[in-house]
């Protein structure tokens, strides 16, 4: 049955429903409703917990504790916090704890504004965080994946051992379409083997991420990247709308890929072979895809709101084959399809 | 016929953006009176926090700086060793204050900065939708405390004042309220006093003005003030919590 | 005596309030901005300022 519901309210109950019922997080506009959700559905579940942290510092720790345990939790900001969290996400990364993170996008740097925008593209992908890791990033682009995606979030959380953050923006987080939602999500993982549950009848389990030897930190990189490209071979999504004898590639992820689904079909009625690639998980980025239609494209043409960050992924996984093109807004603006067939046809 | 209150010089004319019956345009108000009846005007940099008052520059023609979430204190401490001649004035909520910030203001009152903190209490976040604040109270409905404040999952309410007086190196700290005119006047002169200190070199002052937020505790604003009285001020006793110089015992 | 600049004002009747003399009332009309001002009546206003110490807009001046 579906139910219409807010983004950010969507992903909370797809959360809870998960077994995710730790939610650590502050306020800050514009994803005030998830912790506002939480605060009225966790204190009714036994073994729930609904804290408003001090700091978004304090609320990636608390998760660093909370899933120390084993158990699911999470927390949520904005731009801004986010990058409050970015210390707790290279130790979540470092320990190899399971967590999920959901990002809210809005304007900035700095204060910025509350309106939506995909600048936060780098600091989700690119580290953000400081040393040798990585971190899945899902990008819903609507309400039904923003609670399906956080689902999948904690599943590839739990699997790999490993931070995974839900990159939406204001406006997903904000809009309210028909969502259907499971019962419950069940699927758990065993994490005996290393869960801090009470060291009774075994050995003491110890969650660190300090390898003082240079030779014991460089295997322990070595362990965690393979893991990624485990991850990188497994676990890349995205998905492709009329490429198949595509000109022109679109990428776009997010709410600027619904406003570019209707300039594809805008531009095809024009008599333009346009086409989009949507990223599902920013990382890991489906560059395999991007090489595949770079044989038969003209160019790519990358949409976002913010002067150009998934570009640059897109200009490394075409290789210089065919150029590669950048069409953005900021502020809070979304392109709107009359821009990008504008934009388009400019290159044809 | 004379004319005997007006708006203060360092207020710009600019309508202020806060809610009916809101705290804040009192004691901006009341801080610019401060300032012009001092002659601080052309020293003062006024840092603006982040929630309703975010944007306090828009309403002062003194030098302006708007600060990350909580961190104003830090930035303060900034300003102030750079140009100890400056009159810094660190304007927060308890959002800012007693939650992302506790680390800044107590770090900045432990070193004695010589600078004004006006903290004000209203006991909920404003700009954001009326989430819980470290200051509401137990019970209090808010919209992350939608059963009442629990104090299992969120604790007891924070006393600045009181924690702050602790601390052997703030020279002045008073707490005062917004209900009545008696502790308007109370609130004017710890403002005006704290200043005072400021410019004499002697220390970090800190004034906390319990204030009304109506749009967000639900009520009216007389209602609000009538709260402020029963349930507030209660909580948050107002008085001198300290005035001893830095290093000396409380008072 | 006190001028309420009515544009300024958001009706939220903290001068009728504390107003000792009771010289304050709340309007029958709408402000610019959609708000029931306060109205001076005219009465018999010693100037003794608690009107403009609570007024949160800086809408009255305040004449002795």
């Amino acid at each position: 049955m579906k139910v219409l519901m807010k983004g950010n309210e969507a992903l909370s109950e797809a959360a809870i429903r998960a077994g995710a019922t730790l939610y650590f997080g502050y306020p800050i506009t514009p994803q005030n409703e998830v912790g506002e959700y939480m605060s009225r559905r966790l204190p009714t579940i036994p073994g729930g917990a609904y804290i408003q942290a001090e700091t978004e510092v304090a609320s990636i720790n608390m998760v660093y504790g909370a899933t120390s345990t084993g158990r699911r939790a999470m927390t949520s900001s904005s731009s801004p916090g986010i990058s409050l969290m970015m210390e707790g996400i290279s130790y979540l990364a470092g320990a190899e704890l399971p967590a999920v993170i959901v990002s809210i996008m809005r304007g900035g740097p700095g204060l910025g504004n509350i309106n939506p925008e995909q600048a936060d593209y780098f600091q989700a992908v690119k580290g953000g965080g400081h040393g040798s890791y990585r971190m899945p990033v899902l990008a819903p682009a609507s309400v039904q994946e923003m609670a399906d995606l956080t689902v999948l979030a904690f599943d590839l959380a739990d699997q790999y051992r490993n931070p995974v953050m839900v990159a939406a923006d204001g406006n997903l987080g904000q809009m309210m379409e028909p969502v259907e939602l499971a019962e419950s999500y069940p699927k758990r993982f065993d994490h005996s083997s290393w869960a801090l549950t009470g060291a009774k009848g075994r050995e003491g389990h110890t969650i660190t991420s300090i390898y003082l030897d240079a030779d014991e930190m460089e295997t322990y990189i070595h362990k965690l990247y393979a893991k990624y490209a485990e991850i990188e071979q497994r676990e890349t999504r995205h998905e492709e709308y009329l490429t198949e004898d595509a000109e022109a590639i679109i990428v776009a992820y997010g709410i600027v890929s619904r406003v570019v689904r209707s300039a594809v079909e805008q531009l095809r009625q024009e008599g333009v072979k346009a086409g989009m690639v949507r990223p599902i998980t920013l990382w890991p980025f489906p560059k395999a895809a991007l090489r595949r239609l770079a044989d038969q494209a003209k160019f790519f043409l990358s949409c976002e709101m913010s002067m150009g960050q998934m570009v640059e992924d897109v200009m490394l996984a075409v290789n210089g084959q065919r150029p590669v093109y950048f069409y953005g807004r900021c502020g809070g603006h979304v392109p709107t399809p009359a821009e990008i067939v504008a934009e388009v046809k400019k290159r044809v | 016929m004379q004319k005997v209150f007006e708006r203060p010089k360092s207020l710009n004319e600019k309508p202020f953006h806060y809610c009916p019956g809101c705290g804040h345009g009192i004691v901006h108000r009341m801080l610019a009176e401060a300032i012009d009846e001092l002659g601080l005007h052309d020293r003062t940099v006024l840092i603006s926090p982040v929630g309703c008052s975010v944007f306090a520059y828009w309403y002062f023609n003194t030098d302006n700086v708007q600060a990350a979430h909580g961190r104003a204190p830090a930035v303060g401490t900034g300003l102030k060793r750079a140009n100890p001649d400056s009159i810094v004035i660190s304007y927060q909520g308890d959002g800012d204050l007693a939650s992302s910030g506790t680390a800044e203001i107590i770090h900045a009152a432990a070193r004695g900065e010589n600078f004004t903190v006006i903290f004000i209490n209203n006991a909920i976040y404003g700009m954001t939708g009326g989430q819980m604040a470290p200051t509401t109270l137990v019970g209090q409905t808010s919209s992350t405390s939608p059963y009442g404040r629990d104090p299992k999952f969120a604790g007891h309410p924070l006393h600045v004042s009181e924690l702050l007086a602790t601390l052997k190196a703030p020279r002045y700290i008073e707490r005062t309220s917004l209900n009545n005119v008696v502790n308007l006047t109370r609130t004017k002169r710890a403002i005006k006093k704290a200043l005072d200190l400021q410019q004499k070199g002697e220390g970090f002052t800190f004034v906390e003005v319990l204030a009304m937020c109506p749009t967000n505790w639900g009520v009216d604003p007389s209602e609000a003030v009538d709260w402020m009285e029963s349930s507030l001020m209660p909580e948050y006793p107002i008085g001198v919590f300290r005035d001893a110089r830095p290093g000396e015992a409380k008072s | 005596m006190i001028a309420i600049n009515e544009d300024r004002c958001k009706g939220c009747s903290l001068c009728v309030r504390v107003c000792p003399t009771h010289v304050i009332e709340m309007g029958k009309h709408l402000n610019v901005k959609g708000f029931y001002p306060a109205v001076y009546t005219g009465g018999k206003c010693t100037a003794c300022k608690a009107c403009g110490l609570i007024c949160p807009d800086i809408c009255i001046e305040i004449f002795r």
